[in-house]
């Protein structure tokens, strides 16, 4: 490998171990609010929340 | 009598910072967060690859815009996950034990990036991938940890219950960090000593240094737009698993009376 080949592999890979964790964490927050959403529109509550999910 | 007393006082401790606030002020930062990052990395970047090239290392002396920062991001992510640790054994905090288990992924990957990207700098200019020296060594086991305690807080179904071992486990972990700064002054290592941050200041020319620190803040900032990120939808997680529990709770109690029938 020449030089410039090292420096390459170095920044691509950096792009994409932290481009794999912000779309982890992405992919993550989107299934978790999608979650969140099937769970209030089928009526379950937090304890915090009325039954017109307002907070309390 | 004592479940009635409990939630009063959880609930003056934790009044400044409480989940809910949590999110909503998260939620007004993030966007700042992130573009400020993001702009700061595109100038830092744009600086990497105008700096002049060593003159005995060539153009490898651009891994250490990535190298550098990563390994200081390692470090600085386990710091940020032992105060939290502080924050779950001494207050309790439910922020901390939340802040622990963002942090730790985020962490882990920067330690992996700051091996990987020494290796690939290793190769050229020592001729050789890895050594077992004090400096390599000692972010190897930080690595380690952070695998350790992401095995531990997945291993337990309880959140609540994994956050004591978990803040136990880290804190015991952070007497590597002095190890990694100074093992390159205790023992004899391949790896070279501190060039920036020393006592009698640094040793890298100001055009090297600049494009340096303009990454290192740009990465900072990007671990903590991306824990940010994470510690959000921790949260939501727990609310998702407490919502269910509190559901199934509802449903035992509704079906009790007619089986008593």
């Amino acid at each position: 490998m020449t030089h410039a080949q090292y420096v390459f592999v170095s920044y691509t890979l950096t792009a994409i171990v932290l481009g794999g964790i912000g779309l982890w964490l992405w992919l993550d927050r989107r299934a978790r609010l999608a979650e969140l959403k099937r769970l209030e529109e089928s009526g379950v509550r937090r304890r915090s929340q009325d039954r017109a999910g307002h907070r309390a | 009598m004592s479940d009635t007393i409990a939630p009063a006082r959880r609930f003056s401790l934790t009044a400044l910072a409480n989940p809910t606030r949590f999110l909503s002020y998260s939620g007004k930062i993030l966007p700042w967060l992130g573009g400020l990052s993001a702009i700061i990395l595109i100038v830092g970047l744009y600086m990497s690859f105008t700096a002049p090239a060593d003159y005995q290392q060539g153009i490898t002396v651009r891994i250490m815009y990535v190298h550098v920062p990563a390994a200081w991001l390692s470090m600085m992510g386990y710091m940020v996950m032992a105060v939290s640790a502080l924050g779950t054994l001494i207050w309790r905090h439910p922020l901390a034990d939340v802040s622990i288990k963002a942090a730790a992924p985020i962490g882990a990957a920067f330690t992996f990036l700051a091996l990987a990207t020494g290796s690939l700098w290793g190769k050229p200019m020592w001729g050789t991938w890895w050594v077992w020296d004090a400096r390599l060594t000692s972010v190897f086991v930080l690595f380690l940890m952070y695998l350790g305690i992401i095995a531990l807080q997945r291993a337990m179904d309880d959140p609540v219950k994994a956050a004591r071992p978990v803040a136990i486990l880290v804190l015991v972990g952070t007497v590597n960090i002095p190890i990694i700064k100074f093992s390159v002054n205790w023992w004899n290592t391949l790896h070279q000593p501190a060039a920036v941050i020393r006592m009698d200041g640094p040793t890298i020319d100001p055009s090297m240094l600049w494009p340096l620190l303009v990454m290192a803040v740009g990465f900072t900032l990007l671990f903590f737009f991306m824990h940010m990120v994470a510690m959000r939808t921790e949260i939501w997680r727990r609310r998702i698993a407490s919502m269910r529990r509190a559901s199934a709770r509802e449903q035992r109690g509704a079906a009790k009376p007619v089986l008593a029938e």
